[in-house]
């Protein structure tokens, strides 16, 4: 076959798909501009950059900004290094393995609603949470997690959720490793360390940089957790850019604002993204 | 990216169900309240009395609710047949003409209707949504405790008399604490409490020329009571406590008082799901400067989008769930404990209701007590008592909740929760273009 066939074959799709990017993207950027709430109808056109404006200016811009990338920072750390702890624990055949698998793997497939629920009156309760109840049993003050530590539980219920999705992928991963080359380190006498270090993480380097682009991708929008626990709050100290695009945008039926805090969000994303890419995309190619 | 995939999803959602509508069927989308639940449950007793009408039901949780009705409404998505609303979005929409002025049968007895009810459901002394269940706020408190501390709650009484109350109550060791109040940030939940304290201290949103009016010395005393009450004779962690969450501690005998609504006592009172339900007693809400707006005053209300096409059929099924003879259904059914209240003066009138409900008397009394066009100590140019009736109100509830939230978990200080609210309002009354 030609080159040209083969183009024109592919074509559609690829049509299909620039415009499912396109068209939204395209829509996201027109309503940034133009006069657009919903609950006054009368009121429309050019709107002189003041959505961006507005949602630029509003105190809580920075605080969100720095809030988001801490949340995506923390739990892509402690999901990624516990993950592969959790992996590599779990990778050597015992009784019941299979059982713990599952167990394992499970928080990823409870809704974040519920997961964001279950820890906010379950564990995370300063009268009848576990933790109170443990921290009472030994004397101590229980600590008012979602008042005094508002980004810390968040990072730390989203970290619960995910952390499994990355021992998924690890797990998998690693039962593909070459077992002939793990035995002949073991023979040379290379100790556990070496045998991590030298085999076990360059064959993980492409799953963690599938990890970690997934999950930014995912942590960058976070909403469901704090709109369930803080909202937000106190103040903004747990506000990340996608609920104040929520509360400053959404609450007020303001679709242009709003769409500018999107467009904001998508500007950052990439900037993100392309760190990221610059960090870990090495390993993609190498290997 | 996310969210306006969400967004695009939900206008592909609505046009999608817009064009499937059947002729005969009605899709209703309400509350996940126990009410509403009821309602859908007698689903059978509405299409056996009105054939050719079938009912659909969208059942959201609130926020989940709102969102998707006012999409529907502002895009004339007409997704929806039947909506349940609340009084603060009746007045509005009425007066952008989304909804369809109700006019009822003789039958339907519409003088009945609660007056405060009908008159936070309309605008311009045109009805646009039938009270579904309505409410108030007022104090409930521990009675045994109160006595054992040698004190009396009165109906109204000042907040310094609340104050002491909850310093007499507090016994954190045997895990009692003086006074439980919502500290959620939103304008539904820390919001609707903070201002009808506000309101009793003299306080209000917005002065004559719509300029917010958050700066004011009498803010300043309403919130610094309330983080002071709620950080001496609170429960720890109050900062994520809104209804539910208060009502978990309540019925586990952890509140002495509890200042909220009152459909709270029904469930209070319930020895099924209360350990203290025979030890409650109900008072009229706490007040200082004025009376006025010391309770707030709520609907859940049935209306009917202008877009839609079966208004007629929409009507029919209104005028039976917000009907005498539907309490009178649902009563049959499982006591008269358990009727939608807070609607129809009817309902009080009955001698079964006085016999089943012992908090009716005091329940009867703050809703009527509630006046939505009159809720400020000094004139306000706005219509309800814990929120003001206009689109930018979400919005601004949210973030001075917020601020409110920060000032309680001691982050900030209460003056500067105050500014920083101010400006906030400020901010938003400004792109508004009220001023």
């Amino acid at each position: 076959m030609n080159a040209t066939l083969i183009r024109l074959l592919q074509a559609p799709s690829i049509l299909v798909l620039l415009l499912w990017m396109v068209v939204p993207l395209g829509m996201t950027i027109y309503f940034s501009t133009i006069r657009y709430n919903l609950l006054y109808p009368d009121r429309s056109g050019w709107n002189n950059w003041s959505n961006y404006e507005f949602f630029y200016t509003d105190p809580a811009f920075w605080p969100a900004i720095f809030n988001t990338l801490t949340l995506v920072g923390s739990v892509l750390a402690i999901s990624v290094v516990l993950g592969l702890a959790i992996a590599v624990l779990i990778d050597r055949p015992f009784r019941g393995r299979g059982i713990v698998r599952v167990l394992i793997i499970s928080p990823f497939f409870i809704m974040p609603t519920v997961n964001a629920l279950l820890w906010k009156n379950m564990m995370m309760n300063p009268i009848y949470g576990l933790f109170a109840v443990a921290a009472q049993a030994v004397g101590a003050e229980p600590i008012s997690w979602m008042s005094d530590l508002p980004l810390l539980s968040i990072i730390i219920i989203v970290s619960w959720q995910w952390t499994p999705f990355a021992v998924l992928i690890f797990m998998t991963s690693l039962m593909s490793m070459d077992r002939e080359q793990k035995e002949a380190a073991l023979l040379d006498g290379a100790g556990f360390w070496a045998r991590f270090w030298n085999l076990t993480l360059p064959h993980l380097a492409r799953p963690i940089a599938i990890v970690v682009m997934i999950q930014m991708i995912f942590h960058l929008s976070i909403f469901a957790e704090i709109y369930i626990t803080t909202v937000g709050g106190p103040g903004t100290e747990s506000t990340n850019l996608a609920f104040l695009i929520f509360a400053q945008a959404i609450q007020g039926s303001d679709i242009g604002v709003a769409s500018a805090g999107g467009v904001i969000a998508i500007i950052l994303a990439n900037i993100v993204a392309l760190f990221l890419v610059r960090m870990i995309g090495k390993s993609l190619t190498v290997s | 990216m996310t969210m306006l995939g969400r967004a695009l999803t939900g206008i592909a959602a609505g046009a999608l169900s817009a064009s499937l509508a059947i002729a005969g069927e009605l899709t209703i989308a309400t509350v996940n309240n126990g009410h509403m639940i009821e309602m859908q449950k007698l689903t059978p007793d509405f299409e056996a009395a009105n054939p050719g009408i079938t009912l659909k039901w969208v059942v959201l949780e609130e926020g989940t609710l709102r969102s998707r009705v006012t999409t529907d409404i502002a895009t004339k998505g007409g997704q929806f047949d039947v909506m349940t609303i609340g009084m603060y979005e009746a007045p509005i929409w009425g007066r952008l003409n989304w909804l369809v002025p109700l006019e009822f049968s003789a039958a339907y007895d519409v003088d009945d209707l609660l007056p405060a009810m009908r008159g936070g459901l309309s605008y311009d002394g045109q009805l646009y949504a039938a009270p579904f269940y309505g409410e108030s706020s007022m104090i409930m408190y521990r009675e045994d405790l109160v006595q054992a501390a040698g004190m009396t709650i009165e109906d109204n009484p000042t907040w310094s008399h609340v104050r002491d109350v909850a310093a007499k109550l507090h016994d954190p060791d045997n895990g009692v604490y003086g006074i439980c109040l919502r500290g959620k940030p939103g304008w539904g939940d820390n919001m609707a409490l903070i201002t009808t304290m506000a309101n009793s201290f003299g306080a209000q949103w917005f002065n004559m020329d719509w300029t917010p009016a958050l700066d004011s010395p009498e803010w300043q005393a309403a919130v610094s009571l309330y983080v002071d009450l709620l950080t001496s004779y609170g429960p720890p962690g109050s900062e994520g406590n809104s209804f539910n969450e208060i009502l978990a501690l309540i019925n586990e005998g952890k509140c002495g008082m509890w200042i909220d609504a009152t459909i709270a006592a029904s469930f209070v009172t319930d020895p099924g799901q209360s350990k203290v339900a025979d030890k409650m007693a109900f008072a009229q809400a706490p007040v200082m400067a004025t009376n006025k707006g010391a309770n707030w005053l709520w609907a859940w209300a049935l209306a009917i989008p202008a877009g839609t096409k079966q208004a007629e059929d929409a009507k029919t099924f209104i005028e039976w769930a917000t009907s005498k003879s539907y309490i009178e259904l649902v009563a049959g059914k499982n006591g008269w404990g358990n009727v939608p209240t807070g609607t129809r003066q009817s309902t009080y009138d009955n001698p079964e209701f006085q016999q089943a409900a012992t908090f009716e008397e005091a329940e009867l009394k703050a809703i009527l007590s509630a006046n939505p066009e009159d809720s400020t100590l000094n004139p306000s140019p706005y219509v309800g008592v814990q929120f003001a009736a206009i689109p930018e109100f979400q919005a601004i509830g949210i973030a001075v909740g917020q601020q409110m939230t920060a000032a309680l978990a001691g982050d900030i200080s209460v003056e500067q929760a105050l500014a920083n609210a101010q400006a906030a309002a400020d901010r938003e009354m400004r792109k508004a273009g009220y001023y």
